[in-house]
């Protein structure tokens, strides 16, 4: 059998009729195209497949895409406003070598987008417990929380300014 | 790996809900949150051949005062359950437990009962639950129950759920006046499957003495069970070093959980010792600050 579903990606309007079985991190890279959630335990444990279903972040690989029947989806496609500017979190793991393969980034800026909106000033102790949710094997974390904490302060005062917001149409709830 | 093949089902109501259970009791899976059944279908170590989506179904997604009880649905998140100002300031045991349930990601999706139905031995909620003597009110498509929670909890990973039956919601009573709470757990990494953790409520009167106590230990058994002589030591004491050190002794006495690569039983066993200890302290403190 097959379920066809309806939802928005990224601000875009998608469908699609799926197996039933087809997880929503399949969905997204192998139908919609959008390789840059990442799919590293399938069980839960590591986060990389972190996105945000309609603003909370949530791991894509214990959903199946029929769930996603109505729902709004962000990627970390969705994140930079342009192709020329990047999100204040990326420009900020850009520049404070918050990467290093890359693999688990996808996941952790999903994680974090979501968790700033919610907490826009974070002590160093929040940002750690709310990265406990997505392994990084490479960085040792220390470099992730200055960025989230400098990304935070820079989204903080982008937010007092009446320069435009850099976080790009409020798909992402901001 | 990726699931087995399954037939999808998205009712519309609780009744059409259980209808479709009651058609395939062995064969298919009520799907709540989806945290512990998709990795176990990701593993292929369930492969139910029907799922039954409860996510679109009304009337389950509530947390309310209820004749001096909270009722809690069932599709009720971890999430919803870890910002309710009513669980905070009347029910705060749970407000204390939710957080150490995974992460952010997990508690965005994960139901209570779901927790509940899956009775994970290291899980908290159950443990929470226990201490808070809640019951649960279980329907199918001619039956509608309530069990408390020592004869809902069976073993580990298995209720007193019958295979048509789902768990509707949870009820906790009230908490006596100025009871104190407390709930901790270790885990080598905030989010994991604790090795062990406690959750305490005390009753202490205005002169220091306690009138009610209660204990379960997480992790520690195959399902919850209250350290009941443990709470016997206590009522009556004034809570002191002698008191605390006896009963945290009779909790363990007994308890044997299983070891493995992450913690000994011998280890385990210290650890819940432990771990009893600061939930009893928390508890006591939370209890005579309100008394």
């Amino acid at each position: 059998m097959t379920v066809d579903i309806s939802l928005e990606i990224n601000g875009t309007p998608v469908t699609g009729a799926v197996e039933p079985r087809l997880l929503l991190a399949d969905f997204i890279r192998d139908e919609v195209g959008l390789t840059g959630t990442h799919l590293g335990c399938e069980h839960g444990v590591c986060g990389a497949c972190t996105i945000q279903l309609d603003g909370a972040a949530i791991r894509s690989c214990l959903m199946f895409a029929a769930q996603a029947d109505g729902h709004s989806i962000n990627t970390v496609e969705g994140m930079a406003p342009s192709s020329e500017e990047l999100h204040p979190l990326q420009q900020a793991f850009h520049e404070f070598h918050a990467l290093q393969c890359g693999f688990c980034t996808p996941g952790i800026l999903m994680t974090m987008a979501a968790f700033l909106r919610n907490e826009p000033d974070p002590t160093a102790d929040q940002v750690r417990t709310a990265l406990s949710g997505n392994l990084c094997r490479c960085t040792g974390y220390q470099n992730i929380v200055t960025a989230v904490i400098e990304a935070a302060k820079r989204m903080r005062e982008d937010a007092a300014s009446p320069r435009p917001s850099p976080i790009g149409g409020g798909h992402d709830g901001s | 790996m990726k699931p087995a093949a399954f037939d999808y089902s998205v009712p519309a109501t609780i009744d059409e809900a259980l209808e479709l259970l009651a058609e395939q009791p062995d064969e298919a899976k009520l799907l709540a949150g989806g945290q512990s059944l998709v990795p176990l279908m990701n593993f292929r170590l369930a492969r139910p051949e029907r799922l039954i989506d409860l996510n679109g179904v009304p009337g389950l997604d509530h947390v309310e005062k209820r004749n001096g009880h909270v009722v809690i649905g069932a599709m009720t998140r971890h999430t919803t359950i870890e910002r309710s100002s009513l669980l905070a300031s009347e029910w705060p045991l749970l407000t204390q437990a939710i957080t150490w349930v995974g992460h952010e990601q997990i508690r965005n999706r994960g139901t209570i009962g779901g927790s509940v139905a899956h009775a994970d031995p290291a899980a908290e909620l159950p443990v929470a639950l226990a201490a808070l003597d809640a019951r649960f009110h279980l329907r199918s498509r001619s039956t509608d129950r309530y069990l408390g929670w020592s004869d809902f909890f069976v073993t580990g990973f298995t209720t007193a759920l019958e295979t048509d039956e789902m768990v509707v919601d949870v009820e906790v009573p009230a908490l006596p006046p100025g009871a104190g709470t407390g709930f901790v757990e270790f885990a080598r990494r905030h989010g994991d499957f604790a090795l062990g953790g406690a959750a305490a409520v005390l009753v202490v009167d205005a002169t220091g003495t306690c009138r009610e106590a209660r204990l379960s230990l997480l992790a520690a058994t195959p399902a919850p069970v209250r350290a009941t002589q443990a709470e016997r030591l206590l009522v009556g004491s004034t809570l002191d070093s002698a008191a605390m050190s006896a009963a945290v002794d009779a909790a363990v006495d007994g308890v044997e959980p299983t070891g493995d690569i992450h913690g000994s039983t011998k280890y385990r066993v210290k650890l819940l010792r432990t771990m009893a200890h600061r939930a009893l302290s928390m508890a006591a403190t939370r209890g005579r600050n309100d008394t």
